[in-house]
């Protein structure tokens, strides 16, 4: 059974910043793995330590904000390259959530295909969680699948999120290879009926 | 009321609905690469599963592969590593693999459609964002995640939701001197990176209509960097005379049934569509990037944005990219001097992007100071160019004529950038540190201006570097 995301809790870590692609999410060099383990340790790391190693000034390093588990972006998070390393390195560095403006496409696919919910709230709303996060470190935000809002320090904000993603995290439907797999024969269907690429003979 | 042909191509590759209310897609043709595939197989091998159609995959080696030197072991063990994995991963299952010297070598984007396996209509998945390439031939062809690779290996569908379609038409001629680059960084640069979330791009219009096929590619390439997962044009003679005797494409009494088909999968004249924008091919300039993202773009002989001139929504990240760039508000890119000058990647790498470069280099000699690099998008395209003479006026011009692979372009083997140089590039991504130094500065343009930029070791303007049009 895959775990029911329903309502994930816990504290935020603001990460300022329009369209943060993949790159910076995870650089390409950190990529030459074979499996995802251990990924987390280069989540934005670049942006947190400089040529030599040494800790930078970021929302990441800063030891108000560790143990968060809710990611806060600004619009066009993820975009780029169709590395799933960059949701992984997010999910394996303890985050259980990411709320933002908006999200790049194939980012938003690979994170819900893991079970990493991204939702987005309004523009306006997004600024005031910001705010009261960089204000209150300590503020403990709720990410409600069920009734699509997110709450925080006494106020409410509607959430939204493709509805298909949404059902598939609430039900545990979102590793979808046992529904792929139960289509049987019908796949044998499709692959007689388009002909390319041939069996080799 | 007709239909485009990414509605024709997802009815006609729908297995049915999921629960979730997604689609079970069928795809045609699944391609690897060994950055993305080894996690999948391994999550095969946890579940239990084989690949059920080993037929409809085909791999190749391309991002870690050295370019200078290809003897094995690597240098880089991790990197060898890699490889070898891909290797005895595709030789379990069954997967064509066209390894290293087996002549069919090369960026993944560039060898599908070299090899004629990528076909108008089809549904064409791989662990890359640059899968949009195979758009140009009328395929519906997207980037997937490692996850995604493992389903279409166990299944040969994935879960997926339907897109919006949004025309992009370009009309009239291109002026000498501009080419398909210019023509998608120009319309990123005003949809911009965000303008394509949630479309299908249609690329249409006098001007696609003229391209061949290796300038429609590197139009559908970028359609990610503007945000659209998918980018296609229509198929149609120039695509068939492409695709006619390519070693996987159809034969004999199968070819003309083929073009019957592929014909009938074009968009409708009458289909509607989400939205349509279009372009005019004559306002189009040599466009280069001077910031961190490919939106980030101005005319060759225009100036950098002041911030006053940017919304507030753009004016952080402008400072961002100006901070980074090390270059000032209001200032000419022309003559920002350049250190590396790389031609290459999947967006222009193949022998037509080369030819016309050589076609204007000859006799010319890269700047003293300046490190250029030519790398072939494929082992085909490197012994066709050495053949037809190209690749002799690269070197001799100055150039290290190179081994194929994706380079430089996401420096995931030994080429990359040093310190904070800065590279006139023909590929895909300025972002931060994405040539392979955390510093290291990228200024995205068309092969022929890399060339430019070369001979002069700034960014030029090639129509007067190379007396184009005058």
């Amino acid at each position: 059974m895959l775990e029911k995301f329903t309502v994930i809790r816990g504290r935020a870590v603001p990460l300022r910043g329009e369209d943060i692609d993949t790159d910076r999410i995870i650089p390409a060099r950190f990529m030459k793995v074979l499996t995802f383990e251990g990924l987390g340790k280069y989540l934005f790391y670049d942006e947190r330590f400089d040529e030599k190693g040494n800790p930078k000034p970021h929302p990441l390093n800063d030891p108000r904000y560790q143990g968060a588990s809710i990611l806060l972006v600004e619009a066009g998070f993820g975009s780029g390259s169709s590395r799933e390393h960059a949701p992984q390195a997010i999910k394996r560095a303890g985050f259980r959530a990411i709320i933002g403006e908006s999200f790049a496409e194939i980012f938003f696919g690979n994170a819900t295909a893991i079970g990493l919910p991204c939702v987005t709230l309004a523009p306006e709303d997004l600024a005031v969680l910001f705010q009261a996060v960089e204000e209150n470190p300590a503020l403990e935000v709720e990410v409600d699948l069920v009734s699509k809002e997110v709450r925080f320090g006494g106020r409410t904000a509607p959430l939204f999120i493709l509805e298909e993603a949404r059902e598939a995290l609430v039900e545990g439907l979102w590793d979808p290879i046992g529904e792929l797999l139960q289509a049987g024969e019908l796949l044998d269907q499709f692959d007689r009926r388009l002909p390319y690429p041939r069996r080799s003979e | 009321m007709g239909k485009t042909l990414y509605e024709k191509v997802w009815e006609a590759h729908e297995v049915r609905k999921l629960k979730s209310g997604q689609s079970q897609l069928f795809i045609d043709l699944h391609l690897l690469h060994e950055v993305t595939s080894p996690q999948a197989f391994g999550m095969l091998r946890d579940l239990g599963l084989r690949v059920r159609y080993p037929h409809r995959t085909f791999a190749t080696v391309d991002h870690i592969v050295p370019t200078h030197d290809r003897t094995e072991p690597f240098q880089d063990p991790l990197a060898q590593s890699m490889l070898e994995a891909l290797r005895e991963n595709t030789k379990e299952h069954g997967i064509t693999f066209f390894d290293l010297g087996s002549g069919n070598q090369g960026i993944v984007h560039v060898i599908g459609p070299q090899l004629g396996l990528t076909q108008p209509g089809m549904t064409i998945a791989c662990g890359d964002s640059h899968t949009s390439t195979h758009g140009a031939f009328g395929a519906v062809a997207f980037g997937i995640g490692t996850s995604q690779v493992r389903d279409v290996l166990a299944t040969q569908t994935l879960a997926a939701r339907k897109l919006k379609v949004r025309r992009i038409n370009i009309e009239g001629k291109l002026a000498p001197g501009v080419y398909a680059k210019d023509v998608i960084l120009h319309i990123i640069r005003h949809l911009g990176v965000k303008g394509g979330l949630g479309y299908a791009y249609e690329y249409g219009g006098s001007t696609v209509e003229a391209m061949d096929m290796e300038s429609r590619m590197t139009l559908c390439n970028m359609s990610i960097e503007g945000g659209a997962r998918i980018g296609y044009v229509n198929p149609d003679e120039t695509t068939f005379a492409y695709l006619e005797g390519r070693p996987y494409s159809p034969k004999g009494a199968e070819w003309e049934e083929a073009k019957r088909r592929w014909r009938a999968m074009a968009s409708d004249p009458d289909a509607t569509y989400d939205d349509v924008v279009t372009f005019r091919a004559e306002e189009i300039p040599p466009t280069v990037t001077w910031g961190i993202n490919p939106g980030q773009a101005v005319p060759i002989d225009g100036r950098i944005p002041l911030l006053e001139e940017l919304s507030p929504e753009e004016r952080p990240l402008a400072e961002e990219a100006l901070a980074y760039m090390g270059l000032r508000p209001g200032q000419p890119i022309k003559g920002v001097p350049i250190q590396v000058a790389f031609i290459g990647s999947c967006t222009n790498a193949r022998l037509s992007d080369l030819r016309e470069v050589a076609r204007h280099l000859k006799g010319h000699k890269v700047k003293k100071g300046v490190r250029a690099l030519v790398v072939p998008g494929s082992e085909w395209v490197a012994k066709r160019a050495e053949e037809e003479g190209i690749a002799e006026v690269f070197r001799e011009a100055g150039f290290e004529w190179r081994n194929p692979g994706c380079s430089m372009c996401l420096a995931m083997n030994p080429d990359r950038l040093q310190g904070d140089e800065l590279a006139a590039s023909s590929s895909n991504r300025n972002y931060k540190g994405r040539m392979g130094s955390p510093r290291g500065r990228t200024v995205l343009m068309s092969p022929l201006m890399v060339a430019a930029a070369a001979v002069t070791g700034e960014i030029a303007d090639a129509r007067e570097v190379f007396g184009i049009g005058r």
